[in-house]
């Protein structure tokens, strides 16, 4: 007979064999027993934050910033349910992700027992897949199976509930050495004739589009994907998820779609007759009113996920498999046609999307009254700290903004709530990123809002040396929804005022939590704040950007109309210009 | 909107059933007809499901189906290329006048009475879902006072079996 331990100690080395080095989380009753080991652990570090919804955001954080996968760790009951917020954010924006929560006593479960929640069926919608575990001897392999398939083919949250009296009781501990999972066999390698098949249409396009989602990133297709664009000189679009998948200073970028994306983006996807949809899932915020999107193009859509493939819009050309296998053989396709005589020539279409380009740059006005643009402040932050800085967002138009001017040449710089649209999420999305790549700079770049749901976090970043920096965009409203009570409510202003340019005093906070604290209301003290804080490296530091409250995000497509009717001011509509 | 059949091999794990029908419900489907139970291989459950829907959302769902782990093969069963069975028990009021009618509509369907009372006899019958429905009709007349009805189960015509690779599921992408 091997060496008897408790559930909770192979649940230690488990965590251990599958290489997490890093677990954020809180105890509690039930998950009590995985605590003890927890201790001694020389290869896991377990960081104590303030509420598991940061540790949650901390670990897609972490994951989104090292490619690795994120652990999280909660208690039955409420700290669980405080992790389904995170688990859906994870779920929607395909972040590899697993979830370790305590459960009551076997005997208790059903039972109503105290702190009891059924957090299986809780989240069973929001998880890739999830496990109760009551048997400690199964506790090795569903560690192993959550991370294999919280890491592989479409990344997503797996979560694994463990009983208590699992955790107490004795077991052996065993490695599995194989994974056995006969219903689970993501296709990574694309059919050769739906390559064929692509490559020709790639060739006889006159005005395709390479349409980038965060799939390229996740899936470690940023190199190939530059190839093929410089390959084929196609323009590049590049969503929500997939900024800093492709150089923003590259000649081909045209920025983001989208409902806040650039009008060279929008139109190159609403003007082109090839979209070729990489890793992408044609989400609402980029097509807007779908049947009018795109409406001349076909479509190449290549993606891990099938059910992706023909679920918003129909695939003329479907490619099943990972984007890391499916461009590397499409550049080797369409070289062939190249060799074989075939040219690429997109100099008409390249002089259309050059004057909407030219005609539509991206670009803000400042107020008037001489107080801060938030544009501006972000459009410094990223000049001066530069593109090998991580930059985490919140939700709103802080998050636009920095989508629009931060600037992004690297994948893993930009994290953000993309599909879910969760407020909060910069600040333990930004301790995450730093306890993973501890040498870089990172930046939550938040909102006042959004700030104020997570900010606890702060105390845990001063205590474990994690000295992030947050750049508040604070406008003293919940800004995006007051920006569509301008546009859309008669300017009524509902609930949207946060008031925090009284309550609370930022700097003091930040001194509260041992953190720098420092306040911008002049746009001639930017830089050197910025400057300032970047040389702070022994705590995290707050600025608090004091910005105008009316400052809008630019342009716009209106939720549910077409991308034809995007604004790129109030009441001003953009000249698409003849495309033939 | 037309009827389909769905043919679900699962494995046999602890909350594979709400798995699966949540799926449905949040997908916006409703089932009309559900049964499970288990097949020639231990461990792997069979789900007969059948709904109500078109084809382009059903490929969605089949779709989101086959993405659950626990799900290993979904294959759609076509009417004219498939065995189709339902269960019925049902309960009649029979009185002396009416018994004999009553035995001899159950003769004509190749039903079976499985049990009898002064006032009712229960009728087993077991058939296509056509079948049912005309069984039901001749005998609502009578009055009907109990009518329960399994799950449809069906299966494949033929030589081959839904468990080899050379039978096409659902989901395989083109």
């Amino acid at each position: 007979m091997g060496e008897q331990i408790t559930g909770a100690e192979s649940l230690v080395r488990s965590l251990e064999a599958a290489e997490a080095d890093v677990v954020f989380g809180i105890p509690g009753g039930a998950i009590l027993p995985a605590y003890d080991p927890l201790m001694d652990s020389t290869k896991v570090r377990h960081i104590l934050v303030r509420h598991e919804q940061a540790a949650g955001h901390a670990a897609e954080g972490y994951a989104g910033a090292t490619g690795r996968v994120g652990v999280c760790m909660a208690t039955s009951g409420p700290g669980a349910t405080n992790l389904v917020t995170p688990i859906a954010d994870a779920h929607m924006d395909s972040i590899p992700l697993v979830a370790i929560t305590g459960q009551v006593p076997s005997p208790a479960i059903g039972t109503d027992a105290f702190q009891e929640a059924d957090i299986r069926g809780i989240t069973m919608p929001i998880t890739k897949h999830n496990y109760l575990i009551t048997d400690p001897d199964e506790i090795p392999r569903a560690i192993n199976e959550a991370f294999h398939l919280a890491a592989s083919g479409r990344p997503g949250p797996v979560l694994v509930d463990i009983s208590k009296d699992a955790l107490q009781a004795d077991t052996e501990f065993s490695w599995p050495s194989e994974i056995d999972l006969p219903g689970y066999h993501p296709t990574t390698r694309p059919h050769s004739k739906q390559i064929r098949e692509a490559a020709r249409a790639v060739l006889s396009a006159r005005q395709p589009v390479l349409y980038v989602g965060g799939g390229v990133i996740r899936g470690g297709a940023t190199a190939a994907l530059y190839q093929l664009a410089e390959l084929t000189g196609i323009p590049v679009v590049t969503t929500l998820m997939a900024r800093g998948a492709f150089p923003d200073s590259h000649p081909q970028n045209l920025g983001m779609p989208g409902m806040h994306g650039t009008v060279a983006a929008v139109g190159a996807l609403q003007q082109s007759d090839l979209l070729i949809t990489l890793g992408a899932r044609f989400d609402d915020r980029v097509t807007g009113k779908l049947s009018t999107f795109a409406p001349k193009a076909s479509v190449i859509h290549a993606d891990i996920d099938p059910a992706e493939i023909g679920k918003n819009r129909t695939a003329d050309i479907p490619i099943v498999g990972d984007v890391a296998e499916i461009i590397p053989e499409l550049i080797i396709a369409i070289e062939a046609e190249i060799s074989e005589g075939s040219h690429l020539d997109y100099s008409d279409w390249w002089n259309q999307l050059n004057r909407l380009r030219e005609t539509y740059p991206l670009g803000y006005d400042l107020p008037e009254d001489g107080s801060l643009s938030p544009q501006y402040v972000i459009e410094r932050l990223g000049a001066l700290s530069g593109p090998d800085s991580i930059y985490a967002a919140g939700v709103g138009q802080h998050q636009m903004w920095a989508a629009q001017f931060v600037g992004y040449e690297r994948p893993g710089t930009w994290l953000n709530s993309g599909g879910l649209g969760t407020m909060g999420f910069a600040v333990p999305a930004a301790m995450g990123a730093k306890v993973g790549r501890p040498d870089t700079t990172v930046w939550a770049v938040d909102g006042d809002g959004c700030f104020q749901m997570t900010n606890q976090e702060l105390a845990t970043c001063s205590i474990n040396d994690i000295p992030i920096k947050v750049a508040l965009i604070n406008n003293s409203s919940l800004g995006m929804v007051r920006q569509w009570q301008t546009l859309f409510y008669n300017e009524r202003y509902s609930n949207t005022d946060l008031h925090s340019h009284s309550f609370p005093d930022f700097v003091k906070l930040a001194e509260a939590y041992g953190c720098y604290g420092l306040q911008v209301t002049n746009a001639d003290d930017v830089d050197s704040t910025i400057e300032k804080a970047l040389a702070m490296n022994d705590a995290p530091v707050v600025i608090d950007f004091r910005v105008h409250k009316d400052a809008m995000v630019w342009p716009m497509v209106a939720a549910g109309t077409s991308n034809d009717d995007m604004m790129v001011a109030r009441a001003m509509a953009p000249e698409w210009g003849s495309d033939d | 909107m037309s009827r389909h059949t769905l043919s679900v091999l699962v494995e046999d794990k602890p909350g594979v059933l709400a798995r699966v029908a949540s799926l449905f419900s949040r997908r916006g489907f409703n089932i009309e007809s559900l049964a499970v139970g288990p097949t020639e291989v231990p461990e792997v459950s069979r789900m007969t499901i059948v709904v109500n829907v078109d084809r382009l959302p059903l490929e969605q769902v089949t779709k989101q189906l086959n993405k659950l782990i626990n799900v290993l093969k979904i294959v759609e069963l076509e009417d004219d290329g498939s065995v189709q069975r339902e269960i019925m028990l049902v309960k009649v009021k029979a009185t002396l006048d009416t018994r004999s009618h009553i035995l001899e509509t159950v003769q004509l369907f190749r039903a079976k009475v499985v049990d009898v009372s002064n006032e009712a006899v229960t009728i087993e019958a077991t058939g296509a879902h056509d079948k049912l429905e005309a069984l039901l009709r001749v005998l609502e007349p009578f009055g009907v006072s109990e009518l329960v009805k399994s799950g449809l189960v069906a299966v494949g015509r033929g030589s081959r079996s839904i468990s080899e690779r050379s039978l096409r599921s659902v989901e395989r992408p083109a």
